[in-house]
């Protein structure tokens, strides 16, 4: 039998380290485990500042004895690899293995267990978890804000269609190929547009007329993200266009729209679209509140996207111009049939993300009046008959918005990939 | 002739559609004021305010005008970006590096801290902690201590107030202290260059930034009295501390949600940049006989500073736009002091948005000019 070490676990006496470490760490968890789980205090024999760092202790010397390099056991080299490379290492693993204990009881008995769903009214939250009676009952209301409950077919019908629409591209022939991008940009919106105006507006063909007032809700979050995507992307791109050409006035005149529009808050910009613009309309011209912010939005996000395409422009070699150029091209046909689609490949993932900040931007709008799902919720909360229910409406909405914007940071994470091995 | 004529030609249309569209616009302003009875000027902003402002980081009150008002607005909203840039700056570099860590379990659980917060608007992490966290809190008088003398409670956060005795002489200090700093490290550089000896910097730095303050503390007559929150009953039901120093509840949650959120970015730059440094930089530097802190300090850092500034500084502007969302809190920043309550009682949209606007675009293009100034003087200088 070898000398044993204890401030240097080595090889030799494998199996005593192994077990005095093993035994250590599980009964530093076991602890912090009985204790957050089931409230038993194990050491509560010793002063309160021990008992609270005596895990840790344990933990942190089981973890220092099982420390031994090449070992030919496989899991514990990868253990050892990958969380306890050293003292500092250990330190923070347990301190995280720690922490989750600690937090899984009480987000778990708040989420679930003690969690009311049933009834209708608040007094059917009696436990002390969340009360997503509340997230049931007002459900409609945050979905579609204050449309009408007989009428939110119309919304759930035009918003089918419009997805269903979207995906035409991928089941188009070769024949239809060429005509695609002429249905994206131009058919296809003007296509939504009717939809939401004589579908989720009404007001003809024996439709019940709703006023954009009454919209709301995470529908309301959708319409204006789309409208808001359609129309800044050509906008950003003549403005992209603008800022490389070699006509003065069209240049600064680009480059003072972008840079502007890029200096300020959103917020302000909303401000100036509710309070400041009707200013500059002639006095009997009404324009919606609604359509007002869509074109807002618009132009603050065209800036963001003008400067993503021009990182485009840039990166595209000279002589792809020069090219375009010796065959006799002039200025639009170059930039249709060979710059843009080249430059529009490369900042794919640029625009993706862009278009994630406008989502993300979007709850802003109830600033200005328009309740969507932010503004739903500070009305729910404010309602007399549900006090008190702030946190589940606020938990609620973050799981939805996280829900959409993670899967569209994936899904451009994806595309990043994907266009970076073609080239 | 022929060529100049086609460059012309689209310049002028441009040009014509832009001031038709303006000649459009401020017409119809000229029309809708008259009719209001509103002249156009910025006369207003020296008029009485006759409102309050709930937190305020110079002496205001309603008899000020709203010149006053303004500055308030701007003061507030430089103080949340102040602080929010330096705890964003603090969390992003430490979730940016641990991210990198070898360990599983670290890199994941910041992994998934970017993931979470990076994915939820912003505005919705402000409402969450003002509506629902901080309204979870106790009350004044069921208060727990945090560290010794503070209190976290529904109102704020009560912190002892630092009451000092002739501050501009600690300042001075400071200020002295910084400038002898400079000096010393030119002088430093200059004779290593010379003569090749290396002088103890970093020390020398330090005791200097310690020792100045203290001496003022000790001739130029500064002296500072901590005074520690003490409860008080105000009425049957109503608490506060005093004396102390309160940091309302819409600054916390402001402060927090920027920070948690903006850090996200931040990480992200900071990955980025360490990730940018290729391994041979290390190696090579290691090689030619550099110590760890020597390759840290002279080789890695310089080049992933290079990848790293610019993007963050860029994030330090979205974060300064974005303390905008303050308004909807009611923290009394610019927009809700300057936009909101002064455009309500005043009723002058153009003049008050134009300026707002004004504001946050003279931030941002400064900062942007000095990003560029930075940015030209760390390049690669390639000969």
């Amino acid at each position: 039998m070898n000398k044993l070490n204890f401030l240097k676990p080595d090889k030799n006496n494998l199996n005593i380290y192994l077990y005095t470490g093993s035994i250590l760490i599980i009964i530093s968890i076991l602890d912090v485990f009985l204790s957050s789980f089931f409230k038993i205090n194990a050491t509560n024999f010793l002063p309160e500042t021990l008992s609270l760092f005596l895990p840790l202790l344990f933990g942190l010397i089981g973890l220092h004895l099982v420390r031994i390099e090449f070992s030919g056991i496989k899991y514990l080299d990868l253990l050892n690899k990958n969380i306890n490379t050293n003292n500092f290492n250990g330190l923070l693993t347990l301190l995280i293995i720690f922490m989750i204990i600690l937090a899984a009881p009480p987000a778990l008995s708040w989420f679930i267990f003690d969690a009311n769903i049933s009834g209708d009214t608040k007094d059917a939250c009696t436990g002390t978890g969340a009360c997503w009676t509340y997230i049931k009952v007002w459900f409609r209301r945050f979905m579609y804000g204050m449309y009408p409950n007989e009428l939110q077919w119309r919304i759930n019908v035009s918003f089918i269609i419009l997805v269903a629409l979207a995906f035409v591209g991928y089941f188009a022939g070769e024949k239809l190929k060429k005509f695609l991008t002429l249905y994206y940009v131009i058919i296809y919106p003007i296509i939504a547009y009717i939809l939401i105006y004589y579908l989720i507006s009404g007001g003809a063909f024996g439709l019940e007329w709703v006023e954009t007032g009454a919209w709301g809700g995470l529908s309301l979050t959708f319409i204006v993200s789309f409208f808001c995507l359609i129309f800044c992307f050509p906008i950003g791109m003549l403005l992209a266009l603008g800022r490389r050409s070699s006509l003065p006035t069209i240049k600064y005149f680009s480059v003072g729209f972008i840079e502007f529009w890029r200096g300020v808050p959103l917020i302000t910009v909303l401000f100036m679209s509710s309070v400041m613009f009707p200013m500059f309309l002639p006095e009997d011209f009404f324009m919606d509140k609604l359509v007002r912010v869509i074109i807002a939005i618009s132009l603050f996000e065209a800036a963001y996207v003008a400067e993503v395409i021009r990182g485009g422009l840039q990166a595209l070699p000279r002589g792809q111009y020069d090219a375009a150029k010796s065959l006799g091209m002039g200025y639009w046909k170059m930039h249709i049939f060979v710059i843009l689609p080249q430059a529009l490949k490369l900042v794919i993932p640029g625009i993706a993300n862009t278009f994630l900040a406008l989502v993300k931007d979007t709850p802003l709008i109830f600033v200005v009046g328009l309740m969507e799902i932010a503004g739903m919720l500070g009305l729910a909360k404010t309602n007399p008959k549900w006090l008190g229910f702030a946190m589940e409406g606020y938990v609620f909405a973050a799981i939805i918005f996280w829900i959409i914007c993670y899967a569209m940071s994936k899904y451009s994470y994806n595309l990043e990939i994907k266009y970076k091995t073609e080239r | 002739m022929n060529n100049t004529v086609k460059k012309l030609i689209p310049q002028l249309i441009t040009l014509f559609a832009i001031i038709l569209v303006f000649g459009f616009f401020t017409y119809n302003a000229q029309i809708n004021m008259d009719n209001r009875g509103i002249e156009f000027g910025y006369g207003f902003l020296k008029q009485e305010s006759s409102f309050d402002v709930q937190f305020s980081l110079i002496e205001y009150d309603g008899s000020h005008s709203y010149a006053r008002a303004y500055l308030v607005g701007l003061l507030n909203t430089l103080l949340v970006s102040f602080i929010g840039i330096i705890l964003s700056t603090i969390i992003g570099v430490i979730v940016g590096i641990a991210r990198l860590s070898p360990n599983y379990l670290i890199k994941n659980t910041a992994a998934f801290y970017v993931e979470f917060f990076r994915n939820i608007p912003l505005l919705l992490q402000i409402f969450f902690w003002y509506f629902a966290a901080l309204r979870a809190l106790p009350l004044p008088q069921d208060a727990e201590a945090w560290f010794g003398s503070t209190y976290m409670t529904i109102k704020g956060y009560y912190v002892p107030l630092f009451v000092w005795n002739n501050l501009d002489v600690f300042l001075y200090s400071i200020l002295a202290a910084i400038i002898s700093i400079v000096i010393i490290r030119s002088y430093a550089k200059k004779i290593q260059e010379n003569e090749g000896k290396q002088l103890p910097v970093l020390y020398i730095s330090l005791g200097l930034l310690i020792l100045l303050p203290l001496l003022s503390f000790v001739i130029g007559g500064v002296n500072l009295e901590i005074k520690t929150p003490v409860l008080k009953q105000l009425s049957a039901t109503g608490f506060i501390f005093e004396p102390a120093l309160s940091l309302p509840p819409e600054l916390i949650a402001l402060v927090l949600a920027l920070s948690l959120y903006t850090a996200t970015f931040i990480a992200e730059c900071v990955r980025a940049g360490i990730q940018g440094v290729s391994k041979g930089q290390k190696e090579a530097a290691a090689s030619i006989g550099l110590t760890p802190r020597q390759v840290l300090k002279l080789v890695i850092m310089p080049q992933a500073l290079r990848i790293i500034i610019p993007p963050t500084t860029n994030q330090y502007l979205n974060l300064t736009k974005n303390s905008s969302l303050a308004a909807a809190i009611a923290y009394p920043d610019l927009v809700l002091v300057f936009a909101g309550t002064a455009l309500m009682q005043t009723g002058r949209a153009i003049e008050i948005v134009s300026i707002t606007m004004l504001t946050y675009l003279s931030i941002s293009l400064s900062i942007s000019v000095l990003m560029n100034w930075y940015n030209k003087k760390i390049a690669i200088k390639e000969k």
